[in-house]
């Protein structure tokens, strides 16, 4: 089985904001919709304090939260871990908006553009207003690459949008349930924990802290 | 530029405000001896409620597909429950002896409603277990003081105290596992208002209902709307660079 993760490494990201300006070039999310985000954080106090930069997005959990309060069963769970949303059975009430613990929903009423039209970019279709978004792992890259034998995390054009765009190699895609993929060989060298594990929801989501010891 | 929805507003609170109220009226009304004038407020005030979160969502059209995933979905099995409900609620107006079945089918509907929130891993003051018997001890009251409206007969008031004593000890655990500065002022109204106050104004069986329903229906629109602040984000360790 195949189980599509991701790894940032926590040490290499520098918060340039690049993988949340490239996913929302990919997706063409509006204002205020950001399906990938990169947190600031500055921890403890003078003189001991640290920053931290940390991507934050939908962690297509093994347990889903979103998927078993949904109503609707827009939003389903894929044999291979990609956690996806039908936008045409989706009602748009926000329970999982609500719970989701990782901030990852986004709902929106009107149709919304940076400037004053909508730049060629950006999606003016109705299907995504007044339902629920999320990142999709850019789903569509993996299944075509998939489909024309490319290999999701190793070639671009089958890796999600920010991955690709990441400045500092901090973010990386790859096959967990694989044990000579990209992802398996950072998570064997390294230490790393998962979100808010303690809520039991699995995230599919890892973040690499210091190396292996 | 208005921000994307990531809360449930008054709307959603109002089907909890007003479902819970009416569904404990629905089985409140099993001690009232003509039980059929609460029966159809009872109604009306889920039907309101509905009518309410159905404002909320965003694709209004489609709102029976809510019905689509009983398997795990509290949200489903409510509108299941309102299903069951209304027909049932009717019936008992026309057949009487239908009440105990509707009095069943509101009680589900509340049931929902607390696992409703209790689903939502999202937000810490809802995913703890003792919001359940929370909600349900809460609408049980509402109910019980809405009934106290039509009639002061020995068995419905000592549903009332049983109510509103089981609501002040729910509240009173909540508390010990949620710290929520923004449930406390409603707290206290709710312990010396709603359950004090109602208890002491028991000769006046009217003021006592409207003491328990309005310091119920305070806490729950806050706990549905100032309460439900989302879960934040947590770093277990910190990314070793460089030093040590």
């Amino acid at each position: 089985m195949t189980r599509w993760a991701m790894v940032a490494d926590l040490r290499r990201c520098v918060g340039c904001q690049t993988c949340t300006a490239a996913c929302k070039q990919a997706n063409s999310t509006p204002p205020g919709v950001q399906w990938r985000r990169v947190l600031d954080l500055e921890v403890g106090e003078y003189p001991s304090v640290k920053r931290a930069f940390v991507p934050v997005g939908c962690m297509h959990c093994e347990d889903p939260p979103c998927m078993h309060v949904c109503p609707s069963t827009a939003t389903r769970k894929r044999a291979d871990g990609i956690v996806t949303v039908d936008y045409d059975l989706c009602i748009g009430c926000a329970y999982c908006a609500v719970a989701c613990p990782y901030q990852a929903r986004f709902k929106v009423d009107k149709q919304q553009f940076a400037f004053e039209h909508a730049m060629p970019n950006e999606d003016q279709s109705e299907k995504r207003i007044g339902v629920a978004t999320k990142c999709t792992f850019c789903v569509e890259r993996i299944d075509d690459g998939l489909a024309r034998g490319l290999k999701p995390g190793v070639d671009p054009e089958a890796t999600p949008a920010c991955v690709n765009s990441c400045i500092a190699k901090a973010l990386h895609f790859g096959d967990a349930e694989d044990p000579q993929s990209n992802i398996s060989q950072l998570l064997a060298e390294n230490q790393f924990f998962r979100m808010h594990e303690e809520l039991g929801t699995g995230p599919g989501f890892y973040y690499l802290w210091d190396k292996a010891p | 530029m208005s921000a994307p929805q990531q809360h449930w507003d008054a709307r959603a609170a109002a089907n909890f405000m007003l479902g819970g109220g009416g569904s404990g009226l629905m089985v409140a009304a099993l001690f009232v001896a003509d039980p059929r004038l609460p029966v159809v407020l009872s109604l009306l005030l889920v039907a309101t409620g509905l009518t309410a979160v159905w404002l909320e969502i965003g694709r209004k059209l489609r709102a029976a597909h809510v019905l689509f995933n009983p398997f795990t979905s509290w949200m489903t099995r409510e509108s299941f429950a309102a299903l069951l409900l209304f027909p049932l609620g009717i019936g008992s107006v026309l057949a009487p002896g239908a009440l105990p079945f509707a009095a069943a089918a509101a009680l589900a509907f509340l049931y929902c409603q607390a696992r409703i929130l209790r689903a939502a891993k999202g937000i810490a003051a809802w995913r703890a277990p003792e919001v359940v018997a929370l909600v349900v001890f809460t609408g049980l009251a509402e109910g019980a003081g809405l009934a106290l409206l039509f009639s002061a007969e020995r068995a419905l008031v000592v549903f009332f105290v049983l109510a509103v004593a089981g609501r002040f000890l729910a509240w009173r655990r909540y508390r010990g596992a949620v710290r929520s500065a923004a449930l406390e002022p409603a707290g206290r109204t709710l312990a010396w208002v709603g359950t004090a106050a109602a208890a002491a104004l028991l000769f006046v069986p009217p003021l006592a209902g409207l003491a328990a329903l309005g310091a119920g229906w305070r806490l729950k629109f806050l706990l549905v709307t100032r309460a439900a602040l989302k879960q934040e984000f947590s770093l277990p360790h910190l990314p070793v660079r460089g030093t040590r």
